[in-house]
């Protein structure tokens, strides 16, 4: 029996380290703040603040694709904007490719930003109506000061066949283009100086079915290409599972839970994450009784993250809360028997084959 | 399709707009049938014509703007043509709307109560105080927390969630026969989306109305509705039942749909199999079959698909497809190519 055990906890080991080699972290983030003041009168006094992002940590490893989901208001796309130093933070400390950068000024950021680069969820708004399609990739060049060998204009052109454009569409305006073709110029865009991280931003969901899969298979391949790195921010659970190594899942500013996707899937330990997946209806009619049973209903909405619940955030609505979970905070440690990259943040993780449908709490 | 006994009854609908590039063909020969108590699901990408064949129905189409014709019979009685103050008295009472946005649905100068009594006393003779019970009560029975205060908040004070419920409970203020929902979790967060879900099924069944749910997302289509139309370039190109859909479809562009899919109840797939191209511009719908240029199985069809418009065609019992391909031919493919690779993952 113990032998057993013993050997199922070597297995459980084995594949994530043959997965990811050399784990070696790119971009790595710890205690991350972002508090957005309220201000009250005519002095600015801070009265409150939204705590968007309030204390996360985690770890983006060379070549792999972290998944980053959650409702909205989460802080998902804040942490985005964080990593990319979009947004100053207000806490914690930001560490990639082994500097760090959590408070450079914007001049001390510009080398930095050859690095990493962001990928804009709208395709409309991303791209100046007013540039050509040659302008727009070729933008990183001019403003990064980078010298091309034969030129810009066929560093660019390069750049739109490597995702799928014409390259004689150079002289032509975004407002000429389909919503995935825009959506491609961004991406160009966002690989004219080779970086080493790329941040997407619900990259795919202002697109069409058909159009998704076609931005999401052309992202691994380039991936596979060029070796990149990607956070890819995402509320929906279906293509981040698809397109993810690993998956964080955050809920008020918090991450939840951490894991490998085929362990988060297949083994949800928080109850939020449970009940975000099963909340995701399934293409399959036959199924439709069976999963309304095995629904897990969240009532009420997300707490307001100006005054958010003591304790663990998730207790308000949460089927298994106790006492405990209104006073301790959980710590997001790795539980026993889970796979040593599986870290969960509750005080009372769901466990295999619980029985757990139909429950939820009034708010 | 069309039964003798159908509650809403649409005949070669064809929803045209003249503009300055030419010919819109928004909605272009349309035929299809729904009874009371059960749900239509309509799908298709952006621009296949499906939020104008909604608008259609309600008779929102402006006559200056617009070119209908063919035959929208509710209940006998046919929209197309008639005048637009009868057209009027309909909306609301016996046909009604949920929009996909309801932030922008909603008047953000009028308290959310106020809203639900305009449009009850619209087409009920009742006071004021009447009509604001009524309201009090629906918005309880969607699901909103104390109703009796929340009916003289105004919509920014609502939630996404609240904001859907609250248009849900306005559509149905006066018990209406049809009911007509645009993308009407689009906008929601999936958990909010499956409470939106599960509140229309329980409401449809208590109200016993015929439900059409227009979205692009098959897995919505999958848990609400009886029947599925498949729209592209505004034509129906399949339509059955939901099972069929699902499981036997026969249509390219439904296999491409399926296949552009990452699912969660199935295992991981390494890639995904887009549609290759972009949805066509309804000015230059592409001759012959309109999703010819897309289609992986034109060459087989011997040119017909560059030239001649497929029928829509029985292929199995309630089953219509629009396809040169022969049936046989379809069945053979799905069976041996497109299924084993949707299921590779399972």
């Amino acid at each position: 029996m113990t032998e057993s055990i013993a050997r199922e906890g070597v297995a459980a080991q084995t594949p994530s380290a043959a997965q990811t080699p050399n784990k070696e972290a790119l971009l790595s983030v710890t205690g991350l703040q972002k508090h957005f003041p309220i201000t009250k009168g005519l002095l600015k006094r801070q009265v409150a603040a939204v705590k968007a992002v309030d204390g996360i940590d985690f770890e983006v490893y060379k070549g792999e694709t972290l998944g980053l989901v959650g409702e909205s208001g989460c802080g998902k796309s804040t942490t985005g904007r964080l990593i990319t130093r979009l947004a100053e933070p207000t806490a914690g400390k930001i560490t990639f490719d082994g500097s760090d950068i959590t408070h450079l000024k914007t001049g001390a950021m510009r080398p930095f930003r050859r690095d990493m680069q962001m990928i804009f969820q709208d395709p409309f708004s991303s791209l100046n109506p007013r540039h050509t399609v040659g302008a727009i990739v070729g933008a990183p060049f001019h403003i990064q000061g980078v010298k091309t060998e034969h030129g810009v204009k066929r560093a660019v052109q390069d750049l739109l066949k490597l995702v799928g454009l014409n390259p004689e569409h150079y002289n032509r305006y975004p407002h000429e283009f389909s919503g995935g073709q825009r959506q491609r110029i961004g991406i160009a865009r966002t690989l004219a100086l080779k970086p080493k991280l790329i941040v997407a931003d619900e990259p795919v969901s202002a697109l069409d079915v058909s159009i998704q899969a076609q931005v999401v298979n052309l992202l691994e391949d380039l991936q596979e290409e060029l070796g990149l790195t990607y956070v890819v921010i995402a509320h929906d659970l279906s293509v981040v599972r698809h397109i993810s190594d690993r998956v964080a899942v955050m809920y008020l500013g918090k991450i939840v839970e951490v894991a490998d996707r085929e362990s988060l899937y297949a083994n949800p330990r928080h109850p939020y994450t449970v009940a975000l997946m099963s909340a995701v209806p399934v293409p399959n009619p036959r199924r439709r009784e069976s999963n309304q049973r095995e629904r897990v209903l969240l009532t009420g909405d997300v707490p307001s993250p100006i005054d958010p619940p003591s304790g663990c955030r998730f207790r308000t609505r949460c089927w298994k809360a106790q006492e405990i979970c209104a006073t301790t905070e959980p710590p997001l440690v790795v539980r026993e028997g889970d796979s040593p990259d599986h870290a969960t943040a509750c005080h009372f993780p769901v466990a295999d084959n619980e029985e757990v449908a139909g429950r939820g709490q009034a708010a | 399709m069309p039964a003798p006994d159908a509650f809403l009854d649409v005949r070669d609908l064809r929803i045209h707009f003249p503009t300055d590039d030419g010919l819109v063909k928004s909605v272009d020969g349309l035929n299809f049938s729904l009874q009371r108590g059960k749900t239509l699901g309509i799908v298709g990408e952006s621009g296949s014509g499906k939020s104008v064949t909604s608008l259609g129905i309600l008779g929102l189409h402006n006559k200056r703007n617009a070119r209908v014709s063919g035959q929208i019979l509710l209940d006998g009685t046919d929209i197309v043509g008639a005048d637009p103050e009868h057209v009027r008295k309909m909306r609301g009472r016996r046909m009604a709307m949920i929009f996909q946005d309801p932030l922008s649905a909603m008047h953000p100068y009028y308290t959310v109560g106020h809203q639900i009594v305009e449009a009850y006393r619209v087409h009920n003779n009742v006071s004021k105080s009447v009509a604001k019970k009524h309201a009090i009560d629906l918005l309880g029975r969607v699901g909103i927390p104390q109703p009796d205060r929340r009916v003289d908040d105004y919509p920014h004070q609502f939630s996404g969630g609240m904001r859907q419920r609250a248009m849900i409970a306005m559509a149905l203020s006066c018990d209406p026969e049809l009911l007509i929902a645009d993308e009407p979790t689009t906008a929601l967060d999936v958990t909010v989306q499956a409470q939106i879900l599960d509140l229309m099924r329980d409401l449809q069944q208590e109200f016993n109305s015929a439900l059409i749910i227009i979205t692009h997302d098959l897995g919505v289509v999958a848990e609400l509705a009886d029947d599925v139309l498949v729209m592209y370039g505004g034509k129906c190109i399949e339509y059955g039942s939901a099972v069929t859909i699902f499981e036997e479809p026969e249509h390219p562009y439904t296999w491409g749909l399926l296949g552009s899919m990452p699912r969660l109840d199935r295992g991981v797939t390494n890639r995904l199999m887009p549609i290759k191209g972009t949805p066509p511009s309804l000015i230059n719908v592409p001759s012959g079959c309109a999703f010819h240029p897309r289609c992986t199985y034109e060459p087989q069809t011997g040119g017909r698909g560059t030239t001649e418009v497929p029928e829509l065609v029985e292929s199995g019992r309630g089953h219509l497809v629009r396809c040169h391909l022969p049936v046989a031919e379809r069945k053979r493919i799905w069976q041996e190519q497109v299924r084993p690779k949707l299921e590779a993952g399972s």
